[in-house]
C-alpha cells in the first residue's frame, strides 16, 4: 500500500502521514520557542525597570482599567476554549462544529482586539503616551521619565501581542475557509492543530502581560 | 503526538479553572501582601500557563522531544533573565562609582 | 569531452530547466546553490569595504576618506560580513546541500520554508544594500545606543530592518535543520552514526533558534527608540544603554558560534577522509559541538567588561568564558589524534584543514587572553580584539568553508577543480592572512584602537604590513572564484567518490539525482568506517 496516496496532502519528503504530522507539530513548537525568546527581551526590560522604578511603575499601572483588563483576559481565555473545541471537532470529524468553533474564536479574538483599541485610545486621551505631550498626574517631576518607560513597555508589549493576535486572526480565517471547503478530516487536520498551538501561545503571553502590566500594587489604589 | 481525543469535560474544567484563576489574581492584587503580591501574581500566571500548555496545547500527551523543546525554551528565557539580572541587581554593591 | 552517458543522466541540475525552476525550487540542493551565489556576492562586497579600510590605514593621517565615511566603511564591512556572509555561509550552502543526503533523507523537513529562508536573506540584503547606496550607516555593526538611537544621521533603520529580515532566514534554517535531524534520518542512521558535520550543523541550528529572536526584538526596540523615542535605552527617561548591550550580545556572542561551529564540523570531515581514519573520540567531538552551543549562551557579558556592567557580573562572565574554550580545545586535540598514524593526503581540502587547525588555535588562545578581565580592560576596543576574531572568522571559518567547498565541489558540480591552482591559492590565502592579521595583534597590544581612521606615526609599519597582506589575501580569494567557474566547463569529470570518503552523499552519483537516492538507504555501518567502505567497494568489483 503506497502511503503516498492515502492522504493527497502527503508531501514527497515524508514516508508516512504520521511522520508529516509529527514533523509539522515539532516545527510549530520550535517556532513557539523562538517566540518565547522574542517576547523575552521585552520581559527582561520590564523586569529591570520595574525593580528600578517601582514607585513610578505603580502610579502608571494604576491608571489602567483593571476591570476592562480582567474582562479582556476572560475573553481571550474563552477564545482558547473555543479553539481547543475546534481542534477536537476536527479530530472527530465534525465539520460543522469545527466551523462554528472557529467562527467563535475569530469573534472573541476580534472582541479582544477591539477592547485593546479602546484602551489604547483612552491612553492617548489621557496623555499617557510617551513623548512631548506625556503627563502623569500624581507623579513627581522626577518620575515622569520612568513613568513614560512603563507606558513604552505597555505599548510595545501589548502592541506586539496585538500584532500576533491579528496574525492569529488571519490564520483562523485561513483555517475557516479550508474547513468550509471540507479539507480537514480526522486523517488530516494538522493545520488546525498547529493553528491552535499558535493561538494558545498568544493567550499564554497575555496571561503574563495582564498581571505584570495591570496589577502592580493595586491595593495602594493611587 | 496526541491522537488521543480529550474529553469536553476536561476542557471545560480547565476553562473554568482559568477563569477562576483570573478572578483570583485580580482580587488578590487588591490585598496588601507586600513583596508576596508579585509572588502570588506570578505563581497564578504560571499555573494558568501550565493549564493551557498541558491541556489545551496537549503537552501532557506529547512526545518527550516536545517536552524537552518547551522546557528548553523556558530555560533559555531563564538564562536571559538571570544572567542579565546578575548585572543589574549587583550594581552599586562595590563602593566604587560606576561599578 | 563530456561523455554522452553523463549528458543523458538525470541530475538535480538538469532535472528541470528555466529560471522559474530555480526560483521556485523545493530541492535543497538547488536552494544551496542559490545561497552560494548570494553569499559569494556579499563576501566580495564585504571584501571591497575591507579593501577600502586597509587602503585608508596605509597612512597615519586621513587620506582617502573622511572620518565619517571611514565609520561607514567599517560598519558596512562588519554588517555585510557577519549577517549576510558568515552566518548563512556553511549551513545555508554546504549544510543545505549535504545534511539531508548525509542522513539519508530525500529533502529537509520543510522544503518550502527552506526556499523562503533564501528569499528572506535576499530581501534583507536588499534593505542593507539600499541603506548602503542611500548613504550608509556609521554606528559600527554593534549599533550601540545612544549613538545609533539618538545621534546618528545615517540609515540605521533600513540596515536594522535588513538584519531583522535576514535573522528570520537564519531562524527558519535552524528550525528546519533541527526537525530534519530529529525526524528524517534513514533507517539505521542512529544519532551516533551521523557524520560530525551533521552534529555541528545541528548544534548551530540550536543557537540560531534560541538566540536570533533576541537580536530581532533588540532591533525592533532600537527602531522604536529611533522613531518613536520610547526612551527604553535613554538615560534622560531612566532608560539604560547597557540594557541594549545585554540584549545585543545575548545573540551576538552565540552568533560567533553560529559562524564557527559549522566550520568545525567541516574540519572533522576533512581530517578524517584525508587521513583515512575515523575521527578520534567521535562521541566526545559530537558532544563538544552541543557543549559549545550551550556554553556559548552563558558568556556574552565578556563583550561588556568596560561598558558599565557591575563588577560581579563581569567576574561571572569572565569565569564562564574560560569554559567555552574547553570543547573547542577538545576538538583540536581529537583532530590531532586522528591525524596520528593516519595515511595523510595533502589534497587542497586538507591544506585548508591544516591551516584552520593552526589559525583557529591562535584565535582560540587569544580568546582566553581577552576573557581575562584584567587583560581585556587594556585590549578591549583595540586591534588585538580585531585580530582575535579575524583569526577565528577568516583563519577559521572562511578556511573551513573553502576547504569544504573544494571537498564537496566534485559532488555538487560533477567536475574536479584544478588541483595545482587550488593548492597555490590555499598557500596564497594562508600567507596573505597571516601577513594581514598577525601585525594587528601587535598593534592592539601597543594600543592602536579599533574603528580609528588615523593613528600615531609609529604604527605605520605594522599597518603597511597588514595592508600588504590584505592585497595578497584578496588575490588568494579571487583565484578560487575564477577556477571554480572554469572547472564547470573544463574541469575533469568527477566520479561518485573521488576522495574515497565514507558518508551517504558519496554513495550517489556526482552530481546527485534530484531525489538524492534511488532507494532510501538502510544504514548498517558506523560513521567513518573505512574498512566497511573498502569491503563494499571490494564486493562491487568482485
Amino acid at each position: 500500500m503506497d502511503s503516498h496516496t492515502l492522504t493527497p496532502e502527503l508531501q514527497e519528503q515524508f514516508e508516512t502521514a504520521a511522520q508529516q504530522k509529527e514533523v509539522s507539530t515539532l516545527g510549530m513548537w520550535i517556532f513557539l520557542v523562538t517566540e518565547i525568546m522574542f517576547f523575552g527581551g521585552l520581559f527582561l526590560a520590564y523586569t529591570i525597570y520595574r525593580k528600578e522604578f517601582a514607585g513610578a511603575f505603580e502610579l502608571a499601572s494604576n491608571t489602567l482599567n483593571v476591570t476592562i483588563g480582567a474582562v479582556n483576559t476572560a475573553v481571550l481565555i474563552c477564545s482558547s476554549f473555543t479553539m481547543v473545541l475546534a481542534v477536537r471537532s476536527a479530530q472527530i470529524g465534525s465539520r460543522k462544529a469545527l466551523i462554528v468553533f472557529l467562527i467563535l474564536t475569530i469573534l472573541l479574538g476580534g472582541v479582544f482586539l477591539g477592547v485593546k483599541a479602546y484602551e489604547w485610545d483612552q491612553k492617548f486621551e489621557e496623555h499617557h503616551v510617551p513623548g512631548p505631550t506625556f503627563h502623569l498626574e500624581k507623579a513627581t517631576a522626577d518620575d515622569q521619565g520612568p513613568a513614560q518607560l512603563f507606558f513604552s513597555l505597555y505599548f510595545t508589549m501589548t502592541g506586539l501581542h496585538a500584532l500576533h493576535m491579528a496574525i492569529g486572526e488571519g490564520l483562523m480565517l485561513f483555517l475557516l475557509w479550508h474547513a468550509y471547503k471540507g479539507k480537514y478530516t480526522p486523517a488530516y487536520y494538522t493545520p488546525v492543530d498547529i493553528g491552535g498551538l499558535y493561538w494558545h501561545f498568544v493567550d499564554i503571553i497575555w496571561i503574563y502581560l495582564f498581571p505584570l502590566l495591570y496589577l502592580i500594587a493595586r491595593h495602594k489604589q493611587h | 503526538m496526541h491522537e488521543h481525543v480529550e474529553s469536553i469535560k476536561i476542557y471545560t474544567l480547565v476553562f473554568l479553572s482559568l477563569l477562576i484563576l483570573t478572578a483570583a489574581t485580580t482580587l488578590v492584587s487588591e490585598i496588601d501582601l507586600g513583596p508576596l503580591n508579585v509572588v502570588a501574581a506570578l505563581f497564578i500566571a504560571v499555573v494558568k500557563m501550565l493549564l493551557v500548555a498541558l491541556f489545551f496545547m496537549h503537552l501532557r500527551h506529547s512526545t518527550i522531544l516536545t517536552k524537552v523543546v518547551v522546557g528548553g525554551g523556558m530555560l533559555w528565557l531563564g538564562i536571559l533573565l538571570v544572567l542579565s539580572l546578575a548585572d543589574f541587581n549587583t550594581r552599586g554593591w562595590l563602593p566604587v562609582p560606576g561599578k | 569531452m563530456i561523455t554522452e552517458a553523463v549528458q543523458e543522466r538525470e541530475t538535480y541540475l538538469n532535472a528541470s530547466h528555466g529560471i522559474k525552476s530555480w526560483l521556485l525550487t523545493k530541492d535543497h540542493k538547488r536552494i544551496a546553490l542559490l545561497y552560494l551565489h548570494t553569499i559569494t556576492f556579499f563576501f566580495f562586497l564585504g571584501g571591497i569595504f575591507a579593501t577600502l579600510i586597509r587602503l585608508e590605514l596605509l597612512t597615519p593621517k586621513g587620506t582617502l576618506v573622511s572620518a565619517d565615511t571611514y565609520s561607514k566603511l567599517f560598519t558596512l564591512h562588519g554588517v555585510i560580513m557577519v549577517f549576510f556572509f558568515l552566518i548563512p555561509s556553511i549551513p545555508a550552502t554546504l549544510g543545505n546541500f549535504f545534511l539531508p543526503m548525509m542522513i539519508g533523507a530525500k529533502d529537509l523537513a520543510f522544503p518550502r520554508i527552506n526556499l523562503l529562508s533564501w528569499y528572506l536573506l535576499v530581501i534583507g540584503g536588499c534593505f542593507a544594500l539600499y541603506a548602503m547606496l542611500a548613504g550608509g550607516v556609521d554606528t559600527g555593526w554593534t549599533f550601540y545606543v545612544p549613538y545609533s538611537s539618538n545621534y546618528s544621521n545615517t540609515y540605521v533603520i533600513a540596515t536594522g530592518l535588513g538584519i531583522f529580515i535576514a535573522g528570520f532566514s537564519s531562524i527558519l534554517t535552524g528550525l528546519n535543520f533541527i526537525v530534519t535531524v530529529h525526524r528524517m534520518r534513514a533507517p539505521g542512521m542512529t544519532w551516533f552514526r551521523l557524520p560530525l558535520f551533521v552534529w555541528s550543523n545541528y548544534a548551530t541550528a540550536l543557537i540560531q533558534v534560541l538566540g536570533t529572536p533576541v537580536i530581532a526584538i533588540t532591533l525592533v526596540l532600537l527602531i522604536c527608540e529611533r522613531t518613536l523615542h520610547i526612551g527604553i535605552f535613554d538615560p534622560a527617561r531612566g532608560g539604560d544603554p547597557v540594557l541594549f548591550q545585554h540584549l545585543f550580545w545575548f545573540y551576538s556572542h552565540p552568533a560567533v558560534y553560529i559562524m564557527v561551529l559549522p566550520g568545525l564540523g567541516v574540519i572533522s570531515e576533512l581530517v578524517s577522509v584525508f587521513s583515512k581514519k575515523p575521527v578520534f573520540g567521535y562521541k566526545i567531538v559530537a558532544f563538544s559541538s552541543v557543549a559549545i552551543a550551550v556554553l556559548g549562551f552563558l558568556v556574552w557579558g565578556h563583550h561588556m567588561f568596560v561598558s558599565g556592567q557591575s563588577v560581579y557580573a563581569a567576574l561571572v562572565f569572565s569565569f564562564l568564558s574560560y569554559f567555552v574554550a574547553i570543547p573547542s580545545a577538545i576538538k583540536v586535540f581529537n583532530w590531532t589524534a586522528t591525524l596520528h598514524g593516519g595515511s595523510i593526503s595533502y589534497a587542497t581540502p586538507m591544506l585548508y584543514a591544516f591551516g584552520f587547525i593552526g589559525l583557529f588555535t591562535v584565535g582560540g588562545l587569544t580568546g582566553l587572553f581577552v576573557a581575562c578581565l584584567g587583560v581585556d580592560v587594556h585590549v578591549h576596543d583595540t586591534y588585538f580584539v580585531i585580530a582575535h576574531f579575524h583569526y577565528i572568522m577568516v583563519g577559521g571559518t572562511i578556511m573551513a568553508y573553502l576547504g569544504g567547498l573544494h571537498y564537496w565541489w566534485p559532488k555538487m558540480s560533477g567536475r574536479m577543480y584544478p588541483e595545482g591552482w587550488a593548492k597555490l591559492s590555499a598557500l596564497v590565502i594562508y600567507l596573505g592572512f597571516n601577513l594581514t592579521f598577525f601585525p594587528q595583534f601587535i598593534l592592539g597590544y601597543l594600543g592602536m584602537p579599533r574603528r580609528y581612521w588615523n593613528y600615531p606615526d609609529e604604527f605605520q609599519v605594522l599597518h603597511v604590513m597588514s595592508t600588504a597582506g590584505a592585497s595578497v589575501l584578496a588575490v588568494g580569494y579571487l583565484m578560487p572564484l575564477i577556477y571554480f567557474m572554469w572547472s564547470l566547463r573544463y574541469g575533469p569529470i568527477a566520479g561518485p567518490n573521488p576522495w574515497g570518503a565514507t558518508g551517504l552523499e558519496w554513495q550517489t552519483s556526482s552530481p546527485p539525482p534530484a531525489h538524492n537516492f534511488e532507494e532510501t538507504p538502510i544504514v548498517t555501518t558506523e560513521a567513518y568506517d573505512y574498512a566497511a567502505l573498502a569491503a563494499m567497494e571490494e564486493a562491487k568489483v568482485g
